[in-house]
This record gives C-alpha cells, sequence and structure tokens, in this order.
C-alpha cells in the first residue's frame, strides 16, 4: 500500500485496519497477508488469481453478504469483511 | 481522486448495510428501476469509452454499463487519473465531456430482446435493469490459465491479474516474483511490477526463440512496438528474459515458495514469494452469445461497422479477436459512430479502418508466435486441479469425454466462474468446445434475477 491516498477504516475477521479510501477489498486483505479469502469445496486456502472478476476465487462476505467479489470491491469506511483465513 | 469529475451513477446504497439483511437485490426501490437509453454499452475499457464517447457526441443518449469501481477496463485499471498514460487520460476526460452515463459497479447478468433491448444487472447488491434501442457490447478479454501442479496455491497469481491487483491497491515490494507464461503482457507487468519495488527475478515465455524472431518479423510494420519491448525488458531491473522457458510445477507450504522451470532440456528451480502466470487472453463473449450473435472460433462475428449478426448488436475490442488497446479504440469509435446513426465523416472511416486493418493483422503474428506449446498439455497431474470451483482434478476426467459429459459426471465447469477459467483450459487439453452460456453469466442475488419490475419472461 502506498501512503498518498486519504485513509479509511474497515473491519477485516474482526480487526479494525487502516486502508487507502481508493483500494479495493482484494488489495487490502493481500496487503494484510490473509491467508486465504475463501476455502475451496474441499478446504483449500485460495487467494484472487484473475483479479478482474472472472475467477471467483476472491469471494469474500462483506457486510453480511457472502460471495462478494473482493477484486471489484472498493473499501468503504465502517465496511466489515470477514474471509475463509 | 477523479470521480467529482463525472457522473458515476450507482444505485442506492442501503444506509447501514451492517446486517445480514442487507443481502441485497430485493429492496422494493430497486426492484422497479428500469433505465432507458437510446444505446447501451457494456464495458467501460478502451472500446467501451470510444464507442460511448462518439455516440454521445452525435446526441445520442448512451449509459455504459461497467463492473469495476472506476472507467478504464483492465489496461486502463487505475486508482488516479495521474498515473495513466495520456492516450488514456485523454479518452477519459472526452468521455467525461461526452454526456454519456456511466454506471460503475454494475455487472450485467442477463441480456434479452423485449420490444427493445434489456439488460440486467447488479449495483451494489440491487436489481438494475436497463433498455435500450441498440447494445454495443464490448466486454473485453480474459487470462488464458493453464493448469500445472501447484497452480492452485496461494500467491499464484495471473499475470494480468497481478497487475490488475497491483492496479487497485496491492503491493508486492520486496517479493521474489517469477513471471511465466506467454506474451507481450509478460514483460509489461514484469516490469510494472519491477518498477514498483518487486525483486523480478525471472520472466519465463514459453515460446521458443524461432517463434518470437518471426514475431518480431511480423512487427517491422510498426518499429514503436520493438522499441517499447527493448524498454520494456530495461525496465526489469535484474530479471532474466528466458525464452523457450516454462513452469512444469509450483510448490510450497501453504504458500507458493518455489517454482521448476525447464527449458525441455534441463529443469532447475527458483524460489519466489510470488508466480505471475498466464498465457494469453481470451474474449468475453458471453453476452453476445446470450443475444444470439454469432460466435466463431472464439470470437464475436462482425462486419465493417462492428454489427454483429443479430440487428442493434455492435461488439468491439477484444471480444471480436484479441487485437489490442489501439484496435480497440478504432472499433469502438467506429461502432459508436455508426450506432449513432450519424454520418461518419469519410476521414475518419479511412484512419480507423486502416488502423483496426494494421492492428489485428500484428495480432494474428502475435498470436501465432505466442501460442502455447504441446508440452504445456503434459502438465496437469492426476491430483491437478482443472476447476477451481468444484475442485475437480485431471485425474477425475477422462479426456474420451465432451464438456458436457464431463459437466455431468465430474461438476466440472459448473461453478461460479461457469467455466470461464477450466473451459479455455480444456479446450487446449482435450479439445473440448461447445461451452454453453446461461444467465446469470455471474453468481447473481435471488432478488435481481426474480425481481423483474414488469416483464420478467426473457429471464428466467
Amino acid at each position: 500500500m502506498d501512503a498518498t491516498s486519504a485513509e479509511i477504516e474497515i473491519e477485516v475477521d474482526g480487526r479494525v485496519v487502516r486502508a487507502p479510501a481508493d483500494a479495493t477489498v482484494a488489495a487490502v486483505l493481500l496487503s494484510l497477508g490473509v491467508g486465504a479469502f475463501r476455502r475451496s469445496v474441499r478446504g483449500e486456502a485460495r487467494l484472487p488469481l484473475c483479479g478482474m472478476g472472472t475467477c471467483q476465487e476472491c469471494r469474500v462476505t462483506i457486510d453480511g453478504v457472502a460471495h462478494r467479489r473482493a477484486c471489484l470491491t472498493p473499501v468503504r469506511a465502517g465496511m466489515r469483511v470477514s474471509t475463509d483465513g | 481522486m477523479d470521480e467529482g469529475r463525472r457522473t458515476v451513477m450507482t444505485a442506492p446504497v442501503a444506509a447501514a448495510p451492517s446486517t445480514a439483511d442487507a443481502c441485497a437485490g430485493a429492496t422494493p426501490s430497486a426492484a422497479g428501476r428500469v433505465l432507458r437509453a437510446e444505446i447501451a454499452v457494456v464495458g467501460a475499457g478502451p472500446a467501451g469509452i470510444a464507442a460511448a464517447s462518439r455516440a454521445a457526441e452525435a446526441g445520442r443518449d448512451v449509459v455504459v454499463l461497467d463492473a469495476s469501481p472506476r472507467p478504464g477496463g483492465q489496461i486502463w485499471r487505475h486508482r488516479r487519473r495521474e498515473e495513466l498514460p495520456a492516450q488514456a487520460r485523454a479518452w477519459l476526460e472526452r468521455f467525461d465531456r461526452s454526456g454519456a452515463r456511466l454506471i460503475a459497479g454494475a455487472q450485467v447478468v442477463d441480456a434479452w430482446r423485449a420490444a427493445e433491448f434489456r439488460l440486467l444487472a447488479e449495483v451494489d447488491g440491487e436489481r438494475l435493469e436497463v433498455a435500450a434501442d441498440r447494445v454495443i457490447l464490448a466486454t473485453g478479454a480474459r487470462e488464458l490459465f493453464l493448469p500445472f501442479p501447484g497452480w492452485t496455491l496461494p500467491n499464484v497469481f495471473g499475470v494480468g491479474g497481478a497487475q490488475a491487483l497491483v492496479k487497485s491497491g496491492a503491493s508486492f515490494a520486496g517479493k521474489r516474483v517469477v513471471v511465466a507464461g506467454s506474451g507481450p503482457l509478460l514483460l509489461a507487468v514484469g516490469a510494472t511490477l519491477a518498477s514498483r519495488g518487486a525483486r523480478v527475478v525471472v520472466v519465463a515465455e514459453q515460446a521458443g526463440r524461432g517463434a518470437l524472431a518471426r514475431f518480431g518479423v511480423a512487427l517491422l510494420g510498426s518499429p514503436g512496438r520493438i522499441l517499447q519491448a527493448a524498454r520494456l525488458r530495461s525496465q526489469l531491473g535484474g530479471a532474466r528474459y528466458a525464452v523457450g522457458c516454462w513452469v512444469t510445477r509450483a510448490d510450497g507450504d501453504g504458500v507458493v515458495r518455489e517454482v521448476t522451470l525447464t527449458d525441455g532440456r534441463r529443469s532447475w528451480t527458483e524460489p519466489c514469494d510470488v508466480l505471475c502466470t498466464g498465457y494469453g487472453l481470451v474474449p468475453n463473449t458471453e453476452l453476445a452469445e446470450m443475444l444470439g450473435c454469432v460466435v466463431d472460433g472464439g470470437r464475436v462475428r462482425v462486419d465493417e461497422w462492428q454489427r454483429t449478426s443479430v440487428a442493434g448488436v455492435y461488439c468491439a475490442g477484444e471480444p471480436t479477436g484479441i487485437a489490442g488497446v489501439d484496435a480497440a479504440l478504432a472499433e469502438g469509435e467506429i461502432a459508436g459512430l455508426h450506432a449513432a446513426g450519424k454520418i461518419v465523416p469519410a476521414g475518419d472511416v479511412r484512419r480507423l479502418f486502416a488502423i483496426r486493418r494494421r492492428e489485428h493483422r500484428v495480432a494474428r503474428a502475435m498470436e501465432r508466435a505466442f501460442a502455447p506449446r504441446a508440452e504445456l498439455r503434459d502438465l496437469p497431474r492426476d491430483d491437478t486441479i482443472l476447476c477451481r470451483c468444484e475442485d475437480v482434478t485431471r485425474g477425475m476426467v477422462d479426456p474420451a469425454w465432451s464438456f458436457r459429459q464431463a459437466k455431468l459426471y465430474t461438476r466440472i465447469g459448473m461453478g461460479p466462474c461457469q467455466a470461464r477459467v477450466c473451459g479455455p483450459a480444456c479446450e487446449f487439453l482435450f479439445g473440448w468446445r461447445g461451452q454453453t452460456t446461461r444467465a446469470p453469466t455471474v453468481p447473481a442475488a435471488v432478488g435481481t434475477i426474480a425481481g423483474g419490475p414488469e416483464d420478467t419472461a426473457g429471464v428466467a
């Protein structure tokens, strides 16, 4: 993450973190070193692959809504994200 | 921030989207929305931006739907416009001034023809239906991923994928990075990552020296590209550009730790924190197929005015054949001008047709030069996953099956990505074709699909 953007706070897996206001959820989670955005059907840890909304590997729960694509979702102040990490 | 300068419409956002009942799409306010426009453009990459700008400048009422938070598509993805090259900034500013209405964050999940064309989109979990007399599809392309042992490990990203993530705010600074696969994107992404502090150790291009030399010959007509390639190579820092080399496997303990590379004679391992891998681009033709447009060899068939086989539906950019940003812009302009129904100035026509012709000629040569080698078909082992959505492995499928049979027996390609990743991979591995597109083209809330305002007949 660079330091030139305005920052906001979001909650990731119960932890409040600061994030650049113009980043996507996927970028923020990667920067935090989240170990798994989701678990595959047989339990493997998965991170984003395509980064552009196609592969569905970056699905996380955002504000209670499951299966949101983190790579297409901009962060918003107060957003609550939960991963399978 | 650049949003202040343009009209960005988004669906109403729930005031406190903090509980599970924000599971959206079913709110009455959204369910009744039908947005009307003369021309609807799907995709706000270069082709969509050029099409929308030209059509709106000609006085048409134009709505543009794009899944990303900001316009630009993949190649012009950005957080701040200052990051972008001059050509991109100029087009985005022109788009701002054109009067076209952008709806960012709008994922189109269905398209059909009623009295006019209808596009069903989901915006922030809410349903949005667009009615338009004409549709311009500028849906871009995705990456071709080919499976090998370890490709599902965390920190294995696409090549374009890594670039998209970096442009969205991720950082690989200080990471040891291997870039491997095929195509001109490898050098571009290697240079981007190196310039942002990553330690790019090797860029491995699977195409052989002979194939690339022929590509070089094909490029003699455009020396700018050779200069660009040379510049990119000089920006790689200490990285080696290894031609005729490919990754045979990735290994790690929960994340990728090393990759095995080969040149076909000897193999070696390269320790890394991140592997970026991709084998070129695949046109996104799903919406065109849903509207009934003829798709030949994975490309939407268009005439000289970018008209598809369905009257009133145009297509521009990568879905008509991977040809890059200049072709996409020219095709977008042609489609936008023609869809606007105004007399197209002869000078414009000559210029745009010439660019399109030149770029497609170069692109065909590139496609041949960077075609994936046969050895890549032997990489998956029995326990290598082919379908990441359903965890279907190579050992679970029989190449003698059709894709349809394989779907029935194993659920391959039936997860949320709808075979967008494993479909092209299986076509390369086994020659399987004949994927079918169904609504919703990407997973959508029940309320989006079922919450139709008046006629939902076409949705089912």
